[in-house]
């Protein structure tokens, strides 16, 4: 800028003073006017950030919240021989196929004994969800003395119970759009006024696995699934990708061998998940003939996405341990493995557990490469092997979250707040281990 | 035994193997006060030992694993009547599908034709035969490899030598198993895309504009001809990429500048950890967050104003995928911005520049090659994302570029063409792998371009 005193600009007639000073008054104007443009476009972006985040999460859990509890109902049940047992054989085959669900409907009719007529009954029984007269068998089973007595028994409610009692189904809605009839609400008020009819802390969730019936259904086969598929993950990724980084980091010659190997990780980094699942598919199953939904061939796949992550934080750990190290060592005259693996390792292995943790975590939210290896059938039974057929916990959120029923999306959002639980869990682990371990020289 | 008792048994035969080569090298120097005689240490003796022991015999299993079921199903097929083994391929899969279900229990053998149950029962037969070598084998290789181990150590012996050398082999041979991966991801991909191409010429699938892959269960059924024109779903991905970006790049990138270079560390601590939440949530709850939540409210807010959303749009999904590849553009920017050295910052302000222009003429420009490079990671990002669209788009294939309508892209395509249980060897089940391989060139070329730009144009001031 040039001086306003200057005579030679006020000879030219270029500009007076005063003028120049208008100028640039309005151009500084100007320019901080844009400079709080600019701010608030910044600030903007970081309320959106933080609004996106609180929106999601109050979404998910608004939603999700409630399934922890459960619309369960008291039945007073009389175990009738004649029922359960008409031989009197008492053998465990015939307890078994005995038609307990005549126990519910005997228990309700007694319960509410001036419902007549067919249809009315039907309605009546349709208050109790069909688990109702499997828990009273799992009940004779465990304890078979219980024949020919009575008992107050909880028993699951139906899920259009459960949504009624949960506020989700509005009362004031007309009877042709809720599930329920109006004489059925009226019994299901009946029953919550006498305290029969109550909700308690959801076993059910927690306790079974799918269920197209949305009061039945639960996370954990999806979870014993994932814990199985993780495992096999950890076991596979954490050795071979610690292996794989100390040879690159400590033991590799440059050539081009190793330099071919080191782009192919970073890139393996940034390839969709989704190939992954196809390379599963077309090797693993196709080709190894391992079988389809198992949890070893979803461990092994999942392996395959880790392991880059696990080799590159692993690879930072060891480069953050100082050289000075590794030459004392070589001082005392320990061999180039005897240095890695006495003083190098240990040092670098909060690191490492920290990068797995952190691969694991990521492998835990996984869930494209699981539908390609067919990880999306409808399972009822919990997996006891790494064999057995079994779904993973994200995929169990993307089976429900397809499904119609109301209550199917309370379960959704149930299991994706036990999954987000989990990724917690670990998440934190790493940042304590990270604080705690890691050392700075 | 079965392959897993038998991995047991060779780990047990290792750790004896450890302690009889242990034990040798201490006594052959005549007890623990010998030692210094010792080329290595009696440990290091041990464990030559039981890798001799063990490796190879683990290495057999392995093999035997990866290679029984193939080899075996090819004995029986060999060995079936005549008349099965002319079955068109599709009924030769299905009846190699109910051997195998047999095999595994699945199926009880009474249930199913006694051509199935025979071979079903060869199978069986055959693996006992050969679990049976397969246990002589493995056994016997490794005693003998431990005797002869045993019987070659002397002082002399240079153990620790040969361990460290074996045991960089086999660090070695762990990072391989990237290469391995991509090797088995393009032959995978490849060889099953190029059959697809044998049935569908390449010119169509990839500049065809109609796109629907028809249930084809038998080869003579009506119908079975799909067209297998990619474009829409190209088109589609790309849409919903691009709203993904609109949304993403702007909030990410000036999220990062006001975090990096105007807001207070105590608003950064909390801000920036608070946003980095976003990229550790599994993308199976975005899609549900789109699906519930954000595809409704768009469809409300449409409708009060006159515009018809689709159910599915392109703008759901899309403005959900944004959401999540916001911390990934805004981390990648913070690094650049942060990167830049204080002294350019510095000379901007000496010469009367505010912070904004600082940032915009200096700063920016600065960090611009590794910004690009991010938002093209971010690109492959989202055209590789699969679960918020296979949970928030359409499956019809629509050509448009109007985001209110419903688009599908490639990855739902890969998706829905291969869940479910269906015959591997259909053109339908092929055309995933054939979407595989332009997703994985797509996304490599986006990746190494990337890495180029940033490469290439990253100014030095150190």
């Amino acid at each position: 800028m040039s001086s306003t005193t200057d005579p030679a600009a006020a000879a030219s007639g270029q500009r007076t003073a005063a003028e120049t000073q208008a100028i640039v008054e309005r151009s500084l104007r100007r320019r901080y006017r844009a400079e709080k443009r600019f701010q608030a476009y910044g600030i903007a972006a970081v309320l959106a950030g933080v609004l996106f985040v609180v929106f999601l999460f109050g979404s998910i859990f608004s939603q999700g919240a409630s399934v922890f509890r459960q619309s369960y109902l008291r039945l007073q049940v009389f175990y009738d021989p004649a029922v359960i047992d008409p031989a009197g054989t008492r053998l465990a085959d015939d307890l078994a196929t005995a038609d307990y669900q005549a126990l519910v409907r005997e228990s309700l009719r007694k319960r509410f004994p001036d419902v007549e007529g067919r249809a009315a009954l039907r309605k009546l029984y349709a208050v109790a969800s069909g688990a109702a007269a499997v828990e009273l068998q799992q009940r004779v089973a465990a304890d078979p003395t219980l024949i020919g007595r009575s008992e107050r028994v909880w028993v699951l409610a139906d899920d259009a119970v459960d949504m009624l009692l949960k506020g989700e189904t509005r009362r004031d809605s007309a009877e042709e759009e809720r599930r329920l009839t109006d004489e059925q609400v009226a019994w299901i008020d009946a029953l919550a006024a006498d305290g029969s009819l109550a909700l308690r802390f959801n076993r059910a969730f927690f306790g079974n696995g799918d269920s197209r019936d949305p009061e039945q259904a639960g996370v954990r086969g999806a979870l014993f699934g994932s814990f199985l598929t993780l495992l096999i993950t950890l076991l596979l990724s954490f050795p071979i990708g610690v292996a794989a980084a100390v040879y690159l980091e400590e033991f590799a010659p440059r050539n081009r061998l190793t330099d071919v190997i080191e782009v192919n990780i970073n890139n393996l980094a940034a390839v969709p998940s989704i190939v992954f699942g196809l390379l599963g598919l077309a090797v693993f199953i196709a080709y190894f003939g391992l079988p389809r939904s198992a949890p070893l061939v979803g461990g092994l796949v999942l392996t395959l996405l880790t392991l880059p992550t696990i080799i590159i934080a692993s690879r930072a750990a060891l480069k953050a341990v100082p050289p000075s190290i590794r030459e004392a060592a070589f001082g005392m005259g320990a061999s180039r493995l005897q240095t890695v693996a006495h003083h190098v390792l240990p040092l670098a292995m909060p690191g490492m557990l920290t990068g797995a943790i952190i691969g694991m975590a990521r492998a835990l939210g996984e869930s494209a490469p699981l539908l390609m290896i067919g990880m999306v059938a409808f399972i009822v039974d919990v997996p006891k092997g790494v064999l057995d057929p079994s779904t993973a916990l994200p995929v169990q959120v993307f089976l429900w979250s397809d499904l119609p029923e109301r209550g199917f999306v309370e379960r959704t959002s149930g299991a994706i707040i036990v999954l987000l639980l989990f990724l917690l869990v670990m998440n934190a682990t790493a940042v304590v281990l990270r604080n705690r371990f890691e050392k700075r020289w | 035994m079965t392959p897993s008792l038998l991995l047991v048994v060779v780990v047990a035969m290792s750790v004896v193997a450890f302690w009889v080569g242990k034990g040798r090298s201490i006594a052959i120097v005549g007890g623990t006060r010998g030692i210094r005689q010792l080329h290595s240490l009696p440990g290091h003796y041990g464990l030559l030992t039981a890798l001799w022991c063990g490796l190879p015999a683990l290495l057999v299993i392995g093999l035997w694993l990866a290679f029984q079921d193939g080899l075996l199903l090819r004995l029986v097929s060999s060995h079936l009547p005549p008349e099965i083994r002319a079955l068109p391929a599709a009924e030769f899969g299905l009846f190699v599908n109910d051997v195998r279900n047999v095999i595994a229990g699945n199926l009880p053998p009474a249930q199913v034709s006694p051509a199935t149950a025979a071979a079903a029962a060869e199978y069986l037969e055959l693996r006992r035969v050969a679990r049976l070598a397969l246990t002589g084998l493995v056994l016997a290789m490794g005693v003998v490899a431990a005797l002869v181990v045993r019987g070659r150590i002397h002082p002399e012996l240079r153990a620790r030598n040969s361990v460290e050398i074996i045991l960089e082999g086999l660090l070695f041979l762990c990072s391989l198993i990237a290469v391995l991966t991509t090797v088995g991801i393009i032959l995978s991909v490849v060889f099953e895309a190029s059959r697809f191409f044998g049935v569908v010429p390449v010119g169509e699938f990839l500049f065809g504009t109609r796109w629907s892959p028809q249930m084809a269960i038998r080869a003579d059924q009506v119908g079975s001809s799909g067209a297998f024109g990619a474009v829409p779903l190209f088109a589609g991905t790309l849409l919903i990429s691009a709203v993904a970006m609109v949304v993403a790049v702007p909030v990410g990138l000036f999220s990062a500048i006001y975090l990096a270079e105007y807001a207070p560390q105590r608003v950064r601590r909390l801000v920036k950890p608070l946003l980095e939440v976003l990229a550790g949530v599994p993308t199976v709850v975005y899609g549900f967050f789109a699906v519930v939540t954000v595809g409704p409210a768009l469809r409300a807010w449409g409708e009060a104003l006159g515009l018809d959303v689709a159910g599915e749009s392109a703008l759901a999904a899309g403005l959900v995928m944004g959401i999540m590849i916001i911390p990934f553009v805004s981390s990648l920017a913070d690094d650049m911005i942060t990167a830049v050295p204080q002294s350019l910052r510095d000379g901007a302000y000496a010469l009367g520049a505010t912070r904004s222009e600082t940032i915009k003429q200096v700063v920016l420009r600065a960090a611009l090659p590794g910004i690009v490079g991010g938002v093209l990671l971010a690109i492959s990002r989202a055209i590789g994302e699969t679960m918020i669209v296979v949970m928030a788009a359409g499956l019809a294939a629509n050509l448009t570029a109007n985001p209110l309508e419903a688009v599908t892209t490639v990855t739902v395509q890969i998706v829905t063409l291969l869940v479910g249980d269906q015959e591997f060897d259909s053109p339908k089940t092929l055309a995933a792998f054939a979407l595989g391989l332009v997703l994985f060139v797509a996304t490599l070329v986006l990746n190494v371009v990337a890495l180029y730009v940033v490469r290439r144009y990253r100014e030095q001031y150190d």
